[in-house]
């Protein structure tokens, strides 16, 4: 950072002026883009805001390492299911290797939050045993307001009635659910291979597994489980949340799902394909068929190869055992119909959806299943009263420093304060407008420890202008009048001011890199405010500097100016060269 | 004129001088002892660890005129642990219960806001993993690790080897005192402490670098005269940037005092108070040690440099010659520590008052 500021420099000693000009300009523009941005405060953090701050940390699976893009996929999702929740806000970003952070501003269902983000997302396709709507059906979608992976499963499951309301899709949606009104059940989705050729000519090509399939559904659906299903009331959230809990992938289970404001409870089994054995999944519009919205799925090999043996199996049965459950967290999203093999690894679901619905679906088919499992770190609730109360202390606290700061300034350097304080002024307007105008641009949020990183920064600044005083006070002790003793200080404190200012943002860029969470938000302020130091010195007290110079009041050393050679103990041979009318020798060494 | 101002003026005239340098044994050992008894401090006290490392929930009640005992008291039956339970400074309790997790952190906050007759919502809960300070420690020894290395190589190039080693002693030094005074206080260790000392990192050696490029400068020519040794420089270093130090340490001090009396005073333990808290320990030592450790420590690498033993040989020669000239037979006592000793404690132009060390000849 030193390198470009020092050849700038060079001009800014030739015209203070013009430097000075520069500054206010910048200081101007960036206030008024302040202004114009609307932001003009700085984005408060979840500490000084109030909210929910909640750290996971990830645990790696069998078989899944935990690298960034399974991190980055883990984001992803936990994005969608807390902004699913309507929090427009919350943010969702990893922080180091493993951990990973959201952020849920106050005036959110916290604890809502904390469940959509916490569980562990496990995405499989089992195959239905048993289906059921269960208890009363008057528990309309009001009321699972305070369940979590409720309502992150009943936006994407295509449900008759929403379709219904939109009246363009009711009516596309209409043949494939023409297929799948049996069971009392509004709407199926049906399942079906992709139109393109290859799909069908492999489909024909599959071999039938049928061996195992009609093991499977009689002897999973064992005595025990059956008692369990036949116990389950999906229309109880306890019910919902316990049902699908702890079990593993290869054995069967019941889930609850919901269908248009009303709960199912399915009777599964083990899981034939894993959520990651998903390449990808696409919402698209079907323009062919006019079918509405649809999900396109691609498996990747093992997967395509399971998906072909399932659907295989499931193709040759009745409703509902051709069916299959698309199990999210133990809840049953979706449950299309199958239809025939599909195999090639392409396949589409289609159905009522309306283009939320669909790309909810895909996104979860894709995404669904978190690469990692994640444990619950921390979860912090900052009341914003309390948040406010320790802004507030930190603020004032703050101020107090200023002003004893001040107080020493101004008993110590006399005149010379008044350059030090328009400078500590000037780095704080910076720093505010810069951290304002961060908040929206890179999400920048000032914490409590930020605030006390900007309090420490104080120090530094002062301390650069410390530098430069100090030796102008040596230049003039040794005799030199203050013009030359302004130029001749400078590139000596110049130095001194970038090595160790070097040194302060080496520290603050290492551990801002290296560290996570709050230190971070510490070191990132010690960073700015210690290259603003430096452009506050530069371009602004060094011009000042040698524009005061000018003025006779420190020129003369006024006993006030904190300059008076007299009492800095200047040489006195020199100081008779000085006294009549400074000499304009302002060439420097 | 503040004093201050008269006393910059001395020091740079070198009317007064304090002999950093020659003293340094003294510090070497103050410093010597207070690490030792900040490793022991350590070894036996322990560091009392927060709940951020232990695990465990934290409440927060808005102001309320429940006693600290009686809260400890609802802690206790809630939790069925033993609580700390601590009143800010706005009349809000702050609640700590080691090892809960989230659920039982739930159920503890509804039992206490029943006790205290409020709203749940209005208890604010912090719940922790121990995983999660124990991260935040280890990413700052990671960090600090890695500024280390960094910064060694940077001074080593901006300045030389035997200054990066010296400002990694100060720092390494610093940061023990700082952890032994946590140790030996007992002052509890939270992220925001960790945050602290990192800082010190920075702070401690932004100091050195001053003092450092002060002495750099001031030893550029010092193999083209026969008057000074690097030791005297070193410590003409040390007092021609004392009054900065002394400023820049004020002034960094006074904000970080308000944090942490202000800030602490009115809110009790927090973020606040356990920034400032390490941050002014850490301040101080960092001072203290870019003058007392760093550059005499610099001094003597560099005195066992050849070509500075051939200085010292010639400075001391001169200084003998003009001693005998002069005829000053001043004998001083006998100095226990010959090497050092030869170094004036006043560097300046009268500097002349030697004893004649003739077995040096």
């Amino acid at each position: 950072m030193a390198a470009p500021k020092k050849g700038r420099s060079a001009s800014a000693q030739s015209k203070p002026g013009r430097s000075l000009a520069l500054i206010l300009i910048a200081i101007v523009a960036l206030t008024g883009g302040m202004f114009l941005s609307g932001h003009t405060t700085p984005r408060l953090g979840i500490d000084l805001a109030g909210g929910t701050s909640i750290t996971l940390e990830a645990k790696a699976d069998q078989g899944s390492a935990i690298n960034k893009a399974n991190m980055d996929t883990a984001v992803d999702i936990m994005n969608r299911r807390v902004n699913g929740l309507g929090v427009s806000e919350a943010e969702v970003q990893t922080q180091g290797d493993k951990n990973i952070i959201v952020n849920i501003p106050k005036g959110t269902n916290s604890k809502e939050a904390r469940e959509q983000v916490g569980t562990t997302a496990k995405l499989y396709f089992r195959p239905v045993l048993a289906q059921d709507a269960t208890g009363p059906a008057a528990a309309p979608s009001a009321s699972p307001s305070p369940s979590a992976s409720g309502s992150s499963s009943a936006s994407p499951s295509p449900s008759a009635s929403k379709s219904g309301s939109s009246g363009e899709k009711a009516t596309s949606s209409s043949s494939p659910s023409a297929s799948a009104t049996t069971q009392g059940r509004a709407v199926t989705d049906a399942l079906k291979a992709d139109a393109s050729p290859s799909a069908s000519a492999s489909a024909s090509s599959s071999p039938s597994p049928s061996a195992s399939s009609s093991s499977d559904a009689g002897s999973t659906a064992d005595a025990k489980l059956q008692a369990q299903y036949a116990a389950l009331d999906c229309s109880k959230k306890a019910a919902r949340t316990k049902a699908g809990e702890g079990v593993k992938p290869e054995d069967a289970t019941v889930g609850c799902g919901e269908m248009g404001g009303v709960w199912y409870k399915y009777l599964l089994g083990p899981a034939a394909v894993a959520g990651t054995e998903v390449d990808k999944a696409q919402a698209v519009y079907n323009t062919q068929t006019a079918a509405g919205w649809q999900v396109t799925m691609d498996f990747n090999k093992s997967g395509s190869k399971k998906f072909a043996d399932i659907t295989a199996k499931l193709a040759q049965n009745t409703q509902p055992l051709n069916e299959f459950g698309i199990v999210l967290d133990g809840e049953v999203v979706s449950s299309p119909t199958v239809n025939e093999t599909i195999s090639g690894g392409q396949a589409q679901i289609s159905g009522s959806f309306t283009q939320e619905e669909a790309q909810s679906l895909a996104n979860m088919l894709s995404y669904g299943a978190l690469p990692l499992s994640f444990q619950e770190q921390s979860v912090t609730t900052v009341t914003a009263a309390l948040g406010g109360e320790q802004l507030h202390a930190g603020l004032l606290a703050g101020a107090i420093g200023l002003g004893l700061v001040v107080l020493y300034l101004v008993f110590y350097y006399r005149g010379l304060s008044v350059v030090a304080m328009a400078s500590l002024l000037v780095s704080g307007i910076l720093t505010y407008v810069i951290m304002a105008l961060l908040g929206p641009a890179i999400g920048f949020a000032l914490n409590l420890p930020a605030v006390c990183g900007a309090i420490v920064a104080i120090g530094i600044t002062a301390d650069s202008f410390i530098v430069y005083f100090e030796r102008i006070r040596d230049e003039i002790r040794e005799g030199r009048s203050l013009r030359p003793a302004v130029e001749r200080a400078w590139p000596r404190a110049r130095r001194t001011i970038l090595v160790s200012d070097f040194v302060s943002f080496l520290a603050a860029a290492v551990l801002f890199i290296v560290t996570v969470g709050k230190v971070q938000g510490f070191a990132f302020t010690l960073g700015l405010t210690t290259v603003l130091d430096v452009v506050v010195v530069f371009f602004f007290t060094k011009p000042l500097m040698t524009l005061l110079a000018r003025r006779k009041f420190f020129a003369s050393g006024s006993k006030w100016s904190g300059l008076d050679p007299q009492s800095l103990g200047a040489k006195p041979p020199l100081r008779r060269t000085r006294r009549p009318a400074a000499p304009a020798q302002t060439k420097e060494a | 004129m503040s004093k201050l101002g008269n006393l910059g003026a001395r020091l740079h005239r070198g009317e007064i001088s304090y002999d950093f340098i020659g003293h340094r044994k003294i510090w070497y050992g103050i410093s010597i002892l207070i690490t030792i008894t900040a490793i022991v401090g350590l070894a036996v006290r322990g560091l009392n660890m927060g709940i951020d490392f232990q695990g465990g929930a934290v409440f927060t009640t808005e102001k309320t005129s429940v006693s600290v005992s009686q809260a400890e008291e609802y802690a206790k039956d809630a939790s069925g642990h033993d609580a700390v339970v601590q009143k800010l400074g706005n009349g809000t309790l702050r609640i700590q219960i080691a090892g809960m997790d989230t659920q039982q952190s739930d159920e503890i906050k509804n039992k206490l806001a029943e006790d205290f007759k409020v709203d749940p919502e209005k208890i604010g809960a912090d719940l922790v993993g121990p995983s999660w300070g124990d991260q935040i420690a280890n990413k700052a020894w990671q960090g600090l690790a890695i500024f280390m290395v960094l910064v060694v190589i940077y001074l080593a190039i901006a300045f030389e080897w035997r200054m990066a080693i010296a400002a990694l002693v100060a720092l390494i030094h610093d940061i023990t005192i700082t952890v032994g005074i946590y140790a030996l206080v007992g002052f509890e260790v939270t992220p925001g402490t960790v945050i602290g000392l990192l800082t010190i990192l920075g702070y401690s050696l932004y100091d050195t670098v001053v003092v450092f490029d002060s002495l750099k400068e001031q030893t550029k020519d010092i193999t083209k005269q026969t008057r000074w040794t690097y030791s005297d420089i070193a410590n003409r270093s040390i007092n021609g940037t004392l009054v900065r130090s002394i400023n820049t340490t004020v002034v960094a001090l006074l904000p970080v005092a308000g944090l942490l009396f202000i800030g602490g005073g009115f809110l009790g333990a927090g973020t606040l108070n356990d920034i400032s808290l390490s941050l002014f320990v850490g301040l101080a030592a960092g001072a203290y040690s870019s003058i007392f450790i760093a550059t005499p420590l610099v001094a003597d690498l560099k005195e066992r440099e050849p070509q500075m033993k051939a200085l010292r040989k010639r400075v001391l020669a001169k200084r003998a010659q003009a001693a005998a000239e002069e005829e000053l037979a001043e004998t001083r006592g006998t100095a226990a520590d010959g090497a050092e000793d030869a170094t004036p404690a006043v560097v300046g132009p009268r500097a002349t008052r030697r004893r004649p060390s003739g077995k040096r000849r």
